[in-house]
């Protein structure tokens, strides 16, 4: 289901849990789907002996995924045409994380109707842990 | 950093969906995608981080017969402090979609070095930046994806409120 630009509004939101008690465990399973193994989002000796954490974090590519299931869900498959984010906090074992989107602008170019969107991902305690923005096509 | 071929392939496809708790049927259900707009399987939106695995010098991954400086018998498997200060940390990415990635699609990726800078961080001390970005083809020559990443070494950990 893709956003129409007739029952979209500037202000708009939409937001979603993206994780409830993030798992070592989910770590682990993104650290082997994406390839990225560095020790410090899964070796708690190496990351409390050596990096010098209090435990293994989440790899911010993590939080950015978990933040486009919200978005893709929101503005449908394949409709994406920029995406980008930093990360501002780090993100732990045991966090809650809420992605929301907001309708920053609507726009037509070329004939394609588009949505610029705003994105905050905070954690159980309120906190950002990253910030962003999207753009998506979205029917007239 | 350049891949020269990073094959997107259904079953990377859905063990990267199921990573970032994706349920979506479109990552993984070929009959139901094909009922979609976009016709079939495609990646999900940080898809292509996974390149990574196609990345023969990758310094993220452990290779055969080599050290490792994640933990074994020892916290590190490397002298300390033979992998320099603090802790290189992703800081920004940014993607942008022409079209995207498929199953069948063959990529080949080629990085341009950015910018570099420092900041002086409240919590970590100096920061360096490195900012790079990297164009995804397939092989057709057509540009899928552009990524422009910014990764900072911190030149002590991140201090926790």
């Amino acid at each position: 289901m893709a956003l129409s630009a007739r029952q979209l509004k500037v202000g708009d939101t939409h937001e979603e849990q993206v994780v409830d008690n993030l798992t070592r465990t989910q770590i682990v399973q993104y650290a082997g789907a994406s390839g990225d193994y560095n020790p410090i989002h899964t070796d708690e000796a190496y990351t409390t002996k050596i990096a010098g954490y209090p435990s293994v974090f989440a790899h911010g590519m993590l939080t950015m995924g978990m933040t486009g299931v919200m978005l893709t869900n929101y503005v449908g498959d394949g409709r994406l045409t920029k995406f980008g984010v930093r990360f501002t906090k780090q993100v732990w074992p045991g966090d809650s994380l809420t992605a929301k989107a907001t309708v920053e602008a609507i726009r037509e170019e070329g004939g394609q109707h588009f949505v610029d969107l705003t994105l905050s991902t905070v954690n159980q305690s309120g906190e950002e842990v990253l910030s962003g923005y999207a753009s998506a096509r979205i029917d007239p | 950093m350049a891949i020269d071929k990073f094959p997107i392939e259904a079953g990377h496809i859905m063990l990267f969906a199921r990573a970032v708790g994706d349920p979506n049927q479109i990552y993984y259900d070929e009959a139901y995608a094909g009922t979609t707009e976009v016709g079939s399987i495609i990646a999900p939106p940080t898809f292509v981080q996974a390149s990574a695995q196609f990345d023969p010098d990758y310094r993220l991954r452990p290779k055969i017969g080599q050290p490792w400086f994640g933990s074994g018998k020892e916290p590190t498997g490397v002298p300390p402090g033979s992998g320099g200060g603090g802790t290189g940390l992703h800081a920004e990415q940014h993607y942008e979609y022409h079209r995207h990635p498929r199953p069948g699609d063959v990529l080949t990726a080629t990085v341009k070095p950015g910018q570099t800078w420092e900041r002086q961080g409240r919590r970590a001390g100096k920061l360096i930046f490195t900012e790079s970005i990297t164009e995804y083809r397939n092989q057709h020559g057509e540009l899928l994806v552009t990524s422009r990443g910014v990764g900072v070494r911190t030149e002590r950990p991140v201090e926790q409120s």
